[in-house]
């Protein structure tokens, strides 16, 4: 954390309310963001498990496409059904390159007349320009929404803390989005529990989230817990889990792809590395993302090189992702291994400091999800 | 006598052994410590080595060797209990004990009021 990165930052709408919270803030993909409060990283994940969190993921892009032919332009970028996509609905998708590679990850809502998409911080510039460029040409106008704030509201109290306030939103489903007045709705989010994201104009947002706060359930809950609860989740952070080197089969995330997608689907193809992902389909990826479990206590995080043996043996892949899991009680991680070495069981060695801990490939995800669905 | 480092390390002095943790502000700055990894008995230090690994959830850092001598006791409950460094960083929660050669290398270490000093 350097001085030079927090100035050079831009602030989140909410930055005055984490100060006033005690909030620790850190630079990450060019925002200052709140990393913890004061009760701290492990109960603050703990806290989400089992009551609820607030978090303030302003710094996610957000952008609406207009036009009556959106989702067919959009589906030229995305190998997700969108088309297919039912109004009040949402689903996750991938922005694709030519060799099948991953451009960032995304959420896509139908609403009506409109889509909604929400897309990672980091690559919301990126991601911005690709739309111009591609779907412009084919009549959609898109519209990126600087003014808005996005607030998370996650784990099993979500449900009757946000009820309070939009009693409607007790009727949603998992990935059903929903309008009330200015205020915008999903059910969804990035921690494996049930809950929503919420997307309002950023002069609403404090008074909204000092709304929630009060409420005996809520907590505010920092960066370090959001990755934490993700790890746990089994889900994917854009620029370490999955990038332009990896495919959509690679990371286990086929599942985005519709059957209408696929080879025989009636929209088959026609999305960037559509053959490439044929090809994985028909003959397997050569690697996989995996779980992988510790045996010892020492967390084996990004960069942890794997072997498949205690001495001499082979690299065989890397840690993506990994740290504590607090639900878990014990280090988790996630990286990719050859598809021979990826059934869970499987025994595996991290190099942590220079020795060789042992590990075993894990099924994903680490804590089972809780969504309502 | 107790004495500050830089790297926010308290040693205590008894004797010729000296009783090594780190300061509360260290403690509150790892976060949650969620795993340690101590020297062996019996190891020569030099000061500079890294010597003891200490991962909070956020990230994993070094402890550093603040003194020569050679590790004579160390604390195996904050392995077993790595919480007990966030709950008690100034007293359980020790990390190891080091038999100096040479007493006066303390002195050039900072008092209480100019290690609060250096936090404020």
């Amino acid at each position: 954390m350097s001085e030079t990165g927090i100035l050079s930052s831009k602030s989140l709408p909410l930055a005055g309310l984490h100060s006033r919270l005690g909030a620790r803030m850190v630079p990450f993909a060019g925002w200052n963001m709140p990393v913890q409060y004061p009760m701290g990283v492990m109960a603050e994940h703990s806290h989400t498990r089992s009551a609820a969190g607030l978090f303030d993921v302003s710094h996610m892009g957000q952008v609406l496409l207009h036009g009556p032919k959106a989702a067919q332009a959009l589906e030229t970028l995305v190998p997700a059904d969108i088309l297919g996509l039912a109004p009040g609905r949402q689903r996750y998708a991938l922005f694709t390159n030519d060799d099948g590679g991953i451009l960032d990850d995304l959420m896509v809502a139908n609403r009506g007349d409109h889509l909604f998409l929400v897309v990672n911080a980091a690559r919301a510039e990126h991601d911005i320009a690709h739309l111009v460029q591609h779907l412009t040409p084919l009549g959609v106008r898109v519209e990126p929404l600087p003014t808005r704030a996005l607030l998370a509201l996650q784990g099993p109290g979500a449900e009757n803390a946000l009820a309070q306030l939009l009693p409607d939103v007790a009727k949603m489903r998992f990935m059903d989005v929903a309008v009330f007045a200015s205020i915008w709705v999903s059910r969804s989010g990035y921690t494996g529990e049930d809950g929503f994201e919420i997307s309002l104009p950023v002069g609403e947002a404090e008074a909204f989230a000092e709304r929630l706060l009060a409420q005996p359930d809520v907590a505010p809950i920092g960066l370090g817990a959001r990755d934490s609860l993700r790890l746990e989740a089994g889900l994917c952070l854009y620029g370490h889990d999955i990038d332009e080197g990896t495919t959509p089969s690679q990371a286990g995330l086929l599942w985005s792809i519709g059957k209408a997608r696929r080879p025989g689907g009636d929209r088959a193809g026609g999305y960037p590395g559509a053959e490439r992902v044929a090809q994985d389909l028909a003959q397997g990826p050569s690697r996989l993302r995996v779980g992988l479990a510790p045996e010892g206590r020492a967390p084996m995080r990004e960069g942890v090189l794997l072997w498949d043996a205690a001495e001499g043996g082979t690299c065989v892949g890397a840690v993506t992702s990994g740290g504590f899991g607090p639900s878990c009680a014990r280090p988790i991680a996630m990286g990719y291994v050859p598809q021979a070495l990826a059934a869970s069981g499987t025994p595996l060695w991290g190099d942590v400091r220079g020795k060789r801990l042992p590990l075993t490939v894990a099924p994903l995800p680490f804590v089972p999800a809780n969504f309502k669905r | 006598m107790i004495k500050y480092t830089e790297d926010h390390e308290w040693l205590k002095l008894e004797g010729d052994i000296v009783t090594v943790g780190i300061t509360e502000h260290a403690a509150e700055q790892l976060g949650d410590v969620v795993f340690v990894e101590l020297p062996e008995i019996g190891t020569m230090v030099s000061k500079g080595d890294e010597i003891v690994v200490i991962e909070s959830v956020k990230a994993a850092s070094d402890i550093v060797a603040p003194v020569d001598g050679e590790i004579v006791e160390v604390n195996d409950a904050i392995v077993d209990t790595p919480g007990m460094v966030n709950e008690d960083p100034l007293g359980g929660a020790w990390f190891f004990k080091v038999k100096l050669g040479d007493a006066s290398i303390l002195a050039d270490y900072m008092d209480e009021d100019e290690y609060k000093d250096m936090v404020s």
